[in-house]
């Protein structure tokens, strides 16, 4: 692995560290990278947002059963 | 129900769940709630499923399969691997996330992943399994799990900015 990420290697880093622990070494590539690239810190900034609305998903059905959620 | 893409298996792996829960109705001491027991029985009933489901997989869609590498992606980026299309700013979740036209786009993007991808993202993310579960009940090699949820994350925010799904234009005002 090279010292320098790019932003494809980025991207990929960024999804697998929402999956396993990174290495150490992993996590200093990855942090000089996203100190100086504003449009990886926003796919990582996508990436959380994808998780928050996962976790947040209320599941197929709910739109065609009740209406009852609307608050 | 998202996860076993049809129906009928969805109602199997509900019934299975009555099922099992009548049966182990004596196991069910009144430590967790009755909603919570119920799910924890309905999640592994929903594993089997896709368990059963990935054996009886036709060889056509092995030979297709969605458990390749993740060179489809490199369209997105430069020859040098610098983003070719910076990703868009999607803004506060928690404002997106009130919408219901949000959860629809989210939806159909969801149906649109390759099945196995979508089995796996929705396993990783829904359900809340690590991935040395969701290799085992796939039975892939943990580089190829984490190439299918970076697959997967990859194809929903294509998805969603696609869809027309713009925050941005949201935190504007």
């Amino acid at each position: 692995m090279r010292l320098k990420l790019n932003c494809k290697q980025t991207s990929r880093l960024l999804s697998e560290a929402q999956d396993r622990r990174l290495s150490l070494f992993e996590r200093v590539t990855l942090r000089v990278h996203l100190g100086v690239c504003v449009a990886c810190m926003q796919f990582s900034r996508q990436l959380e947002f994808l998780r928050a609305a996962m976790r947040a998903y209320p599941g197929p059905d709910t739109s065609q059963t009740e209406e009852k959620n609307t608050r | 129900m998202l996860q076993l893409r049809n129906e009928s298996a969805a109602e199997d792996a509900v019934q299975e769940t009555l099922v099992a829960a009548i049966q182990g109705a004596a196991g069910f001491a009144g430590q967790s709630s009755l909603r919570t027991w119920l799910v924890g029985i309905l999640k592994h009933k929903i594993i089997d499923q896709i368990r059963r489901a990935s054996r009886e997989r036709p060889l056509s869609e092995v030979l297709t399969g969605d458990d390749g590498d993740a060179g489809d992606f490199d369209a997105l980026f430069a020859a040098d691997g610098h983003w070719a299309e910076p990703p868009a700013d999607w803004g506060n979740p928690d404002q997106a996330l009130q919408q219901e036209r949000f959860f629809e786009a989210l939806e159909r993007c969801l149906q649109g992943l390759p099945k196995k991808t979508g089995q796996a993202f929705t396993m990783r993310e829904i359900l809340g399994l690590e991935t040395t579960e969701i290799c085992k009940e796939l039975r892939i090699s943990p580089s190829n799990c984490w190439v299918m949820l970076y697959r997967a994350r990859m194809s929903l925010r294509l998805c969603l900015e696609q869809t027309g799904f713009s925050p941005a234009a949201n935190t504007e005002r």
